[in-house]
């Protein structure tokens, strides 16, 4: 499973898996892009890098996440699919989707903002977890 | 938050209300990546972070008379664009003229005469005519003010350990008021205040040139008024009775929205007998409230109110209950023209997931904190 969604009364929270670091991050753009379009309407057609740097992992994500956020509103993109490579406090991530058009894209629900509202990365048995709550 | 008036009556608008609403569904976007219909350079998007509803009415986006219908007469006077991000501003940009998603919408209502409590009062705000229709808008600084707040989170998150705070939520990160960062937060977030009133303003814009094509007459002669505008998310200094002295405090309003009393020397002059009048959204399914501030909210809640009905059910479960396309045709059937930017959020925002909006109000009557007015019934909306 690559996440669960968790019962919220006004947000959208869940609880994302990934036997690996690199999975993990990959996982939760995943599930924060499924908010949001159905990513099977989407074309893979431009690409992105995005690199980021922070010492603490779970900050990583979170800035990870912001910034696709950011990208979706600041250059109208929604994503398909994401490869996260993690190498101690730098992650390197190529992204690949495509303008947003409302005709071709199976529009959801707007994401906001990533909260720090119960936000949290841990070590699993199988490999880490982390709980996100997005603002819609 | 914002109510306006028509002088038109449910037998001019229901038989045009498909019509209506979706002009306004074109003319105002909504959902995901939607594009603001207001296209400003970053020269203009600052002066609209430092001004407002002014930059709006200088600009053709509005009557003089919005001005002083806003809270804060649509300017936060402490706004400060140099203390927001380039990363905000490109977020925000575009959004000028956006709605926005999730339980933002624009809604067209009915008053009958059955649901006027307050009739004098009503008279004031303009509701004067039997089967009167007026427009509510939920909406706000979109992306914009998130940015910020994300920003700061950042900038908080070292400030906190500097000055020795900690909290129980992280999202609830902070800085002392008067400290560097606390000052340039405030004047940072009153940009995303003043970028939330433009939006509502270009939105009115866009709803008084909806209304005149679809019924052929000016927006002026439909007496299209804004009755008020207000915040849902904002903190302000203001000066509150405490322990008996009157002190100057840091009024944080987040879900919630200011409700000051008749002759409180904030409110415009037409509003000085009634008090502040305070719109409080329900479900697109069952109906809004107007309502006035009062001198028990001055005295028990800093001047502040409940400002909608608030969920009680998460999206998922109203998902698994409830169809998009099923309620939207139910909607219809009585009454409801509603029309969204995505079927799976207007099944999250049925009205079985919120609360008894006539208990909401019922309890801040009981409790004093806010006068109702009149109730309004949908009868189009746009959700985003």
């Amino acid at each position: 499973m690559k996440y669960k969604i968790l019962e919220h009364t006004a947000d959208i929270m869940f609880e994302v898996y990934g036997k690996s670091l690199n999975k993990l991050f990959t996982n939760a753009a995943i599930a924060t892009f499924d908010v949001m379009v159905k990513r099977s309407s989407i074309n893979p057609k431009i690409k992105k890098e995005i690199n980021l740097e922070n010492k603490d992992i779970e900050k990583l994500l979170f800035e990870f996440i912001e910034e696709l956020i950011y990208l979706k509103d600041a250059e109208y993109l929604v994503f398909k699919s994401f490869k996260v490579k993690i190498k101690r406090s730098n992650l390197k991530a190529i992204v690949e989707g495509e303008k947003i058009n409302s005709k071709k894209h199976k529009l959801l629900l707007d994401v906001k903002a990533i909260t720090l509202h119960k936000y949290r990365l841990s070590k699993t048995k199988d490999g880490y977890k982390a709980t996100i709550l997005l603002d819609i | 938050m914002r109510l306006v008036t028509t002088n038109l009556t449910f037998k001019e608008v229901k038989p045009q209300i498909t019509k209506l609403v979706d002009t306004l569904f074109k003319t105002v976007p909504a959902g995901v990546g939607s594009k603001g219909f207001v296209k400003v350079n970053k020269q203009q998007f600052i002066e609209i972070m430092d001004s407002g509803v002014k930059w709006c009415v200088d600009n053709g986006y509005g009557w003089q008379d919005d001005l002083k219908k806003c809270e804060g007469y649509g300017k936060i006077d402490w706004a400060d664009h140099s203390q927001v991000s380039e990363k905000a501003i490109s977020r925000g940009i575009n959004q000028l003229g956006t709605l926005g998603s999730g339980n933002h919408y624009l809604e067209v209502q009915l008053v009958k005469a059955s649901n006027i409590i307050d009739e004098k009062t009503a008279k004031v705000f303009g509701i004067n005519t039997p089967d009167q229709i007026v427009v509510m808008v939920h909406c706000g600084s979109r992306g914009f003010g998130h940015q910020i707040a994300s920003d700061y989170l950042k900038v908080f998150d070292e400030t906190m350990k500097k000055y020795n705070i900690t909290v129980n939520d992280r999202e609830l990160s902070c800085a002392p008021f008067l400290s560097e960062e606390g000052q340039k937060y405030y004047k940072a977030m009153a940009c995303a205040a003043n970028m939330a009133f433009a939006n509502r303003q270009v939105i009115l814009h866009r709803i008084r040139q909806g209304f005149e094509k679809i019924f052929n007459k000016k927006a002026e002669d439909m007496e299209m008024n804004l009755i008020y505008d207000v915040a849902h998310n904002i903190a302000k200094v203001e000066k509150h009775k405490v322990d008996g002295k009157m002190k100057e405090l840091v009024v944080h309003r987040k879900g919630s929205t200011r409700a000051f009393p008749p002759g409180h020397k904030e409110l415009p002059t037409i509003y000085q007998k009634t008090g502040q009048p305070v719109i409080i959204g329900g479900s697109m399914e069952t109906g809004s409230y107007l309502l006035t501030g009062t001198e028990k909210a001055m005295d028990e809640t800093f001047g502040t109110t409940a400002h909608g009905s608030g969920r009680t059910m998460s999206r998922t479960q109203a998902k698994k209950q409830v169809r998009g396309d099923k309620l939207q045709k139910e909607m219809q059937e009585r009454g409801i023209y509603v029309k969204a930017a995505s079927m799976s959020g207007l099944a999250e925002e049925a009205g079985l997931a919120y609360k008894d909006i006539n208990e909401v109000v019922n309890s801040l009557d009981k409790a004093g904190i806010s006068k109702p007015v009149c109730s309004f019934k949908p009868i189009g909306n746009i959700k985003g």
